[in-house]
């Protein structure tokens, strides 16, 4: 090289990348301008080359100048407006400019590399254009070059995927909007931008297909722009099916790496066809506007260019920018993690709710920049595309630090040491907000499953001869990206079914005074650390008849027992395994598999399904699911001194029997331990047993508790040894080893460092038999819902005073029930009272305004239940609170003494029903007053 | 094959083993662990080795050995599988040897069970034989 000084040689270098760097956004900015082209900016571009050719041709870096120089004769010729910025150009351009990087980066042996396919591109585009004005020649040669180029970087190709992708949704979007507001300019816009975008890209990797498709239909879009002839049905039917077609094409690049051969050239040519034909019935137009089409007839070459974006008028660059200021202000983009195909990153509002809504903005740097105009480019500095595995690692690191810190934790309360302490909170905090932090970048809108169900719902109510609507609220809701691919399939499921059988023939809906057209709404919103979806529909409601009739005709229920069944339950039948409904089995649904899978499917991941329906009015499926699944509450349990984890959801409740009772209430049925809770058998399963630990003799004397359990709709008691504690656990997947141990569904690390099993309460049921015999027990505790839903049923809250009085009052009635040490009474009016939450709570002893013996309290605390009524509480102490009941009041007598409603059997002892306001008048009278008053 | 090979040997029950020293993560002593009831047999537990849950498998067990002596504690060698680490339990740890594959010989017909599919074969080295664990075999377990 004919230069010695390194120092100006780095120089260039960095200037020069400098320069390129800009280069780039400025010519995506010029393509998306198209015809009106700022000069300005080719001017920039212009200058930017102009100075590294000049700089290279001086440190004799001849390769590099050469580029330089060809790429800025093309940017002349450009500037000179003897070339237009298509798709092709400026992607000839860009390439250029990688290759100038490129050559850059290695400046040293730039002169040995090979750049000749790049001079060959910017030749012949400068030829193209020379010899004929039409695109067309530029075109073809291009995509020779670029298959002969160094091949295509699988970066550069994953890019493509990923933006196309997005692309195409993107317009399938657009385009069911435009069916619903076919004179909506900006959504046209917006399907022809998202297939102009795939066209060049595809056009400049050389996928003929792809371009060649997405070049028909961009015709075809172009032509109504122009107004020739206006958007329909037909065209939509033919737009969403070339939309399938790029799909699969691109999905076969995805996996094969080349086009494949299941989508042909037909396609394209029927769409050629089709728009001859449109034209052909407005001839007027026709014959004016569409003299490239009229080429296309006579050679294959010339249709791929016979609408090029730079024939179509385009809309005034100013109308274009301040529709782009308004989408970057009218969308946040939040940094959520994105995946190649499955995972996009949507701030878009839906179209059907607003039909006049700005085009959706997407958080891809690539499609961004490349979308539209400068103003974008803002939105898109903000949000970066991460490998999700890279999140997951992250994710698994962080866990690991939120053991770590509880070990500290652990460690820091045995050692008095004030700077271990207070660098100890501090090391909690952080912690603490880390894993807030991290736990978001995995969160994702439940918009990225819903956005594919207007396309499904359309096309299956098509098939169905239907008129559907779908509505979509909450559709930011985020869930954890794991649980979003959790609920696609069992959503996608319920979307069908309610539009298979849900809503109504449109001459059926006429007839019942609806609507033609179903709604589907489809709601998602956060409650209580859940989310909550809805899946509402506007239609006829569940045949409960027919369910009844069903259930008993495939021998899942007895006459007898649909009889004693509520309507509510009833629903709840079809998520039973082998049930169907459907009259007929149409190809979209009704086999009578699949709502038992959605549920399945559902529980996995720890969410429950429930379903309420009104006959003629609708019907509405509510799914709660927990937000992440990664970290989860669980109770920790001890068995032969080992530690396993039990998942928070399935646990119902917890039951300890000491003494006596320990050695009575358990009876047995040949060999099968149950237990009565409150009047019905509960299978027991001894962790033990399952565990196949032997059975300690010392641990079966006094103390059974029991950990009652819910699988599937059934409910069983898992006998430990010992309860500790529930805790927040990391979920960390079995081994291969492990992984065909069906008792367990993970593993976690506790405080101290130790590994514990989490066990899968599913598994656990099964291998125990609890859930065997399924159809028959699922129904009977539907049973027991029933009954428990009849009028009479009432759940009280029994209250022992004396030694054997007892009282018991609609558990409704109860607010809290609490313990409050005797210490704590103070006196206030001539009154009792505690200090309750911030305010002064009034006491009222039961035995003493009923005037029944009390009992001593020697533990120094008593049993209190709190009544609030309007934000003022007042608190009933008791001798005992004994239990939870839910009876059927039989064998009642009236009573008269105040205070009492009546008298009752409950359990085999007599009890007396509070009357709760006039208790609590005979103590305060002006208790309700007051709130009146207030 | 390389014609030589580093292996990282240990003892189980008197014979000396090697394992190819690429796939050892690391080496450690014995650790606590949590054991897994219902688990294969020679799933002797769960190591926490720092955050990372590892299953711990026997290679007395998985060989079909009488079980160690009451009171030895056996060593970890923990190799990188497909499905991330995994803990080989050994009772002594030897030294990093350099094998030349002319010495090697796979294992004679005579040699049955549990270990014909495990040990590849024999390096002969002086006045001992030192039997090579196939890893990606040994780390494989079937559940009933």
């Amino acid at each position: 090289m004919s230069f010695d000084d390194a120092e100006l040689l780095r120089e260039f270098v960095v200037e020069s990348q400098e320069h390129l760097c800009d280069v780039e956004n400025q010519l995506l900015t010029l393509e998306s301008q198209g015809d009106s082209m700022d000069v300005g900016l080719v001017n920039k571009v212009f200058r930017a080359v102009h100075s590294i050719k000049g700089a290279a041709g001086f440190m004799g870096l001849e390769t590099l100048g050469g580029l330089a120089h060809r790429s800025e004769e093309v940017l002349n010729k450009l500037r000179n407006k003897e070339l237009r910025p298509t798709s092709v150009v400026i992607n000839t351009l860009l390439k250029a400019a990688d290759q100038l990087k490129a050559l850059l980066d290695q400046i040293e042996n730039s002169n040995e590399m090979d750049v000749t396919p790049h001079l060959v591109a910017l030749q012949s585009i400068m030829a193209g254009e020379e010899t004929a004005t039409s695109s067309t020649v530029a075109v073809e040669p291009t995509n020779e070059n670029a298959r002969y180029e160094i091949g295509i970087s699988s970066e550069t190709l994953r890019e493509f995927l990923i933006e196309s992708f997005d692309n195409l949704e993107q317009a399938e979007r657009d385009l069911l909007a435009l069916e619903r507001h076919p004179g909506a300019d900006d959504l046209l816009n917006s399907v022809f931008r998202s297939i102009h975008t795939i066209k060049g890209s595809a056009g400049f990797l050389g996928y003929l297909k792809a371009e060649k498709l997405t070049h028909a239909a961009e015709s075809v879009l172009g032509s109504i722009r122009s107004g020739n002839f206006p958007f329909d049905e037909s065209v939509g039917e033919r737009m969403l099916k070339t939309i399938d077609a790029i799909r699969r094409i691109l999905h076969s690049i995805e996996s094969e790496g080349h086009e494949g051969t299941d989508v042909t050239d037909e396609l394209a040519i029927q769409m050629e066809d089709f728009l001859q034909e449109k034209l052909s019935e407005m001839p007027a137009k026709g014959t004016q506007k569409c003299r490239p089409t009229q080429k296309s007839a006579s050679s294959q070459k010339a249709t791929v260019a016979a609408v090029t974006p730079s024939d179509e008028p385009l809309e005034p660059v100013q109308a274009q920018r301040s529709q782009t200021d308004s989408e970057v202000s009218t969308t946040s983009v939040k940094p959520t993690p994105a995946h190649l195909n499955t995972s996009k990153i949507e701030t878009a509002q839906a179209p059907e709710e607003a039909p006049k809504a700005p085009t959706p903005t997407r958080a891809s740097p690539a499609s961004a920049a490349s979308a539209s105009s400068t103003t974008e480019s803002s939105a898109s500095d903000s949000t970066i595309r991460v490998d999700v595995a890279l999140l997951d690692k992250l994710m698994t690191r962080v866990g690991e630090l939120v053991l770590a810190r509880n070990q500290i934790l652990q460690f820091n309360s045995t050692i008095n040491e004030p700077a271990l302490h207070s660098a100890t909170q501090r090391l909690n905090l952080i912690t603490t907000e880390l894993q807030e932090g991290v736990m978001k970048t995995r969160m994702q809108p439940i918009g990225t499953v819903w956005s594919k169900f207007p396309r499904l719902v359309r096309d299956l109510a098509t098939i169905c001869e239907k008129e559907v609507r779908i509505e979509m609220e909450g559709k930011e809701t985020e869930l954890d990206k794991t649980i979003i691919e959790a609920i696609k399939d069992p959503l996608t499921h319920l979307v069908r079914n309610t539009v298979d059988h849900g809503i109504e023939r449109p001459e059926v809906r006429t007839q019942n005074g609806k609507p033609t057209e179903g709604c589907l709404t489809l709601r998602a919103y956060h409650e209580g650390g859940q989310v909550n979806i809805e899946i509402c529909d506007d239609g006829a409601g569940l045949n409960v008849g027919r369910i009844k009739a069903k259930a008993v005709e495939k021998g899942l229920m007895t006459h007898e027992q649909v009889a004693r069944m509520a309507d509510r339950d009833v629903g709840n039948l079809i998520f039973l395994p082998g049930f169907s409904t459907a009259e007929k089995v149409s190809n979209v649904s009704g086999r009578g598999v699949g709502m038992d899978v959605v549920k399945t499917n559902i529980e996995k991941i720890g969410g429950t399904v429930d379903l309420q329906s009104k006959a003629g009015l609708g019907t509405t499926i509510k799914i709660k699911i927990p937000l992440t699944l990664a970290i989860i509450p669980a109770l920790i349990i001890t068995s032969d001194s080992d530690r396993y984890a039990i998942p928070q959801v399935n646990l119902m409740e917890l039951v300890r029997l000491e003494g006596e009772e320990s050695r009575t209430s358990i009876e047995w049925i040949q060999g099968a331990p149950v237990y009565r809770l409150r009047g019905r058998l509960l299978p027991l399963v001894y962790l033990r047993n399952e565990l196949g630990i032997p059975t300690d003799d010392a641990s079966k004397n006094d103390i059974v508790n029991i950990v009652v359990l819910r699988a599937d709709d059934r409910q069983f008691g898992l006998v430990v040894d010992a309860i500790n504690d529930s805790e927040e656990i990391v979920v960390k997947p079995l081994s291969k080893q492990l992984k065909n141990v069906s008792i367990y569904s993970g593993t976690t690390i506790m405080g101290d460092g130790r590994v514990a099993l989490i066990l899968d309460v599913m598994g656990i049921a099964q291998s125990a038999h609890v859930v065997t015999g399924t159809k028959e027990r699922a129904v009977s505790d539907s049973n027991e819902r029933t009954t428990a839903n009849n009028s009479n049923m009432q759940t009280l809250l029994v209250l022992g005073v004396g030694p054997n009085r007892r009282f018991a009052l609609p558990i409704a009635q109860v607010t809290r029930l609490e313990k409050i040490a005797i210490n704590k009474v103070e006196r206030a009016d001539h009154q009792e009272v505690v200090q309750y939450r911030g305010e002064i709570l009034p006491l009222i002893r039961l035995s003493d305004t009923l005037g029944v013996e009390s009992a001593n309290h020697p533990e120094g605390f008593m049993d209190v239940v709190v009544y609030s009524e309007e934000g003022r509480s007042v608190g009933l102490v008791v001798d005992q609170i004994v239990d939870i009941v839910k009876t059927e009041l039989t064998s009642t007598r009236p009573t008269r003494r105040a205070g009492l409603t009546q008298s009752a059997v409950i359990n085999g002892h007599v009890t007396d029903l509070l009357d709760l306001p006039a208790v609590i008048r005979m103590v305060d009278p002006t208790f309700f007053q007051s709130t009146l008053n207030a | 094959m390389i014609a030589s090979t580093q292996l990282c040997t240990f003892l189980l029950d008197g014979h000396l083993f090697g394992v190819d020293a690429q796939t050892v993560q690391e080496v450690i002593r014995y650790q606590e662990m949590t054991r897994v009831p219902m688990a294969p047999p020679a799933v002797r537990g769960l190591i926490n080795l720092r955050g990372q849950i590892v299953t711990a498998i026997d290679l007395r067990t998985r060989l079909g050995m009488k079980p160690r002596e009451n009171g030895k504690r056996p060593m970890n060698v923990v190799v990188r599988s497909d499905d991330g680490a995994v803990s080989l339990l050994v009772d002594q740890i030897g030294d990093v040897i350099e094998v030349d594959a002319e010495n090697f010989e796979s294992p004679p017909d005579t040699l049955q069970g549990p270990s014909r599919e495990l040990v590849q074969g024999a390096y002969k080295l002086n006045g001992r034989l030192l039997l090579l664990l196939n890893c990606a075999e040994a780390v494989q377990l079937v559940t009933e």
